[in-house]
């Protein structure tokens, strides 16, 4: 098992190189400039600016310094629209909370759509299935800047429950339109994959053997189906975690709630160079990362797996 | 008082084509000790009718009729005090030892729940019987396997522990569903050997389901025959095997190559198993009969005896050879 992590961890670095230089020439080719105003500047300040951030150098040279900092100090450079502050910064300041309704929104579409998925099954064309199947396709086709807007008009306006934006902290109130924006349309994914497999493992001949033993139908459900029906779901799960993270784009535009989303678009707007890689560095690490997460659950929980 | 008695027993489906009739008016018992083996092509009925019996048919599955064991109503049972009897004092084992048992579950931890659910036992002592049973089936180094998986099992190891499973609670019937299908022909030898020596240790009536009619006439008292869904035949195996009075039991004994006597050629009945969902009011084997009359298709003959044997057929058993 150590063997097999230390191993995925070194394909990560060649996969996270590739993806720092693919974006640097990306973003390298898209017009437009950080110091672009509508007024414009003079180009003697601009040599300054471009001098002063590193832009005069080649595009094999800039590259090379981006790499070499990132690699040896972790550091991202500063940004280039907030002359104050640096991307480790902006990312200390934004994904604590991104991290924060991130993670609820994973427990909850994990622990609502799987418990819908399962119900489903079990109950297999009955209302309760027919419920069940119809809340999920209709979550699934409100993605989340159509939910949040509903979900400010609902609690918000009309009904006077929750305030329409802001974090505080994370307070609660502040927490639940966010997580349940975001965590919708994975709850409904969530849901419809548990009950696929769920419906597959029922038919399965150790069930029918657990069933034979007398267990009670909960039990045959709980102990003997729920591990395997979870495989498709946990495969599932990294992607989706990932996804939620960078989901969060719409959430921190729609409730200000200051994530790593928000700068992640004013970023692209505003061409700050290196916030947007900075960002795209830590998605892509997060991704490298839950994958190999769901490997490890994969082989923790099959035992026909062992790496 | 027979141990099992089936009375009218009917399976059906209900599935997009219509509702297919897979078991038909079916009643039969078994006795203490007894051991009944229900034989006929694949497709006649005969894991249909033992789903039935238990209570494990498909989701779109539907038994009618009524099942009683020592006297008592399986079919009319809650699913609580059904799950008392099961597992209990009936336990089955399947066809497929490959798929029979959780890939995700420990086999000692498969087989303690057994103990657990229906005697009570604690962990400890439950571990110490599944032990002794697995010594009972021949499994080498038991209580260092029990915490293996199924996988590291081969196929006829799996049945062994499938067996163990079955007998932990020391069931008064037990139920195998073509045990031996799905292995080699030496492991079958074996496995029919280890069910055997069972049935004398511990007086367990058995139903054995399987197509080998050499395993029937070693081992089983009484044979029921099957086709389309109905009994065709029943009686004590040596009275049906020496003389049978039915075309398909004929028919099917002339398909068995022998090397006791000088045999010219293996005879096979011709045509194919009928499709179940389209089934006429006939016997269902009227259309591959070499003794087929009118009546056949049209009424289905009732079970009569005759001699020690009871039989379903329009034709005079004279005619049959």
């Amino acid at each position: 098992m150590i063997p097999f992590i230390l191993r995925r961890l070194l394909v990560a670095i060649p996969t996270i190189l590739a993806l720092i230089v693919f974006s640097f020439l990306l973003m390298d080719f898209a017009p437009g400039s950080p110091f672009a105003t509508e007024r414009g500047v003079p180009p003697e300040v601009l040599a300054n600016l471009e001098a002063k951030y590193g832009l005069d150098k080649s595009l094999i040279e800039r590259m090379g310094i981006y790499i070499w900092n990132v690699v040896t100090q972790f550091d991202f450079g500063p940004s280039f629209k907030f002359t104050d502050r640096t991307v480790n910064e902006l990312i200390a300041q934004g994904f604590p909370v991104t991290l924060t309704y991130g993670f609820w929104s994973f427990v909850v579409a994990v622990a609502v759509g799987v418990t819908l998925g399962v119900m489903a099954a079990v109950f297999q064309n009955s209302w309760l299935d027919y419920l069940a199947v119809g809340v999920t396709v209709g979550a699934q086709v409100l993605p989340n800047f159509v939910m949040a807007p509903i979900l400010v008009i609902i609690f918000t306006l009309w009904l006077g429950w929750l305030p329409g934006g802001g974090w505080q902290g994370g307070q609660i109130e502040y927490l639940v339109m966010p997580v349940i924006a975001l965590s919708t349309s994975y709850m409904a994914s969530i849901a419809r994959i548990t009950r696929s497999s769920m419906l597959e493992v029922l038919n399965a001949g150790f069930i029918r053997t657990a069933r034979a033993k007398g267990l009670p139908m909960r039990r045959v459900v709980m102990r003997h189906a729920l591990k395997p029906a979870m495989m498709p779901v946990i495969s599932y799960l990294g992607p989706a975690f990932v996804g939620m993270i960078t989901g969060s784009v719409v959430v921190d535009v729609f409730f200000s709630t200051g994530g790593i989303g928000q700068f992640f678009v004013n970023s692209a707007l505003a061409r700050d160079y290196s916030v947007i890689m900075g960002i795209t560095i830590l998605v892509g690490m997060l991704t490298v990362f839950f994958n190999l997460l769901v490997d490890i659950l994969y082989a923790w929980i099959d035992p026909k797996i062992r790496y | 008082m027979p141990l099992l008695d089936v009375d009218t027993l009917g399976v059906t489906f209900d599935t997009p084509d219509g509702t297919v009739n897979a078991v038909n008016d079916l009643s039969f018992s078994v006795d203490p000790g007894e051991t009944l083996a229900i034989v006929g092509e694949s497709g006649s009925g005969k894991s249909q009718t033992v789903f039935g019996v238990m209570g494990l048919l498909a989701r779109n599955g539907r038994a009618t009729g009524r099942v009683s064991f020592e006297g008592k109503a399986l079919s009319e049972m809650s699913d609580a005090e059904f799950n008392r009897v099961r597992g209990d004092a009936i336990s089955m084992i399947f066809q497929d030892p490959m798929t029979s048992l959780n890939p995700y579950i420990r086999v000692g931890d498969q087989m303690i729940e057994v103990l657990t659910l229906h005697k009570g036992l604690g962990r400890r002592a439950a571990r110490d019987e599944c032990v002794r049973m697995l010594d009972a089936v021949r499994i080498p180094d038991a209580r260092a396997r029990l915490d293996q998986y199924p996988h590291e099992f081969s196929g006829g190891m799996r049945q062994r522990i499938m067996i163990a499973m079955a007998l932990l609670c020391r069931p008064k019937l037990l139920i195998a569903d073509e045990p031996t299908t799905a292995l080699d022909v030496t492991v079958q030898a074996q496995i029919m050997k280890l069910l055997g020596d069972i049935r004398e240790e511990f007086g367990t009536a058995m139903i054995l389901i399987t197509h080998d009619l050499g395993i029937v006439a070693d081992s089983c008292d009484r044979t029921l025959v099957m086709y389309g869904g109905r009994a065709m035949e029943e009686g004590p195996t040596q009275a049906l095997f020496e003389s049978p009075s039915h075309p398909y039991t004929t028919g099917l004994l002339k398909a068995v190559p022998r090397l006791d006597i000088d045999q010219p050629e293996l005879q096979t009945i011709p045509g194919e198993p009928p499709d179940m969902s389209r089934l006429g009011p006939g016997c269902p084997f009227a259309p591959r009969c070499l003794l087929v009359r009118e009546v056949c298709r049209e009424t289905m003959p009732p079970l009569v005896s005759h001699g020690a044997l009871r039989r379903a057929c329009h034709a005079d058993p004279a005619e049959v050879t």
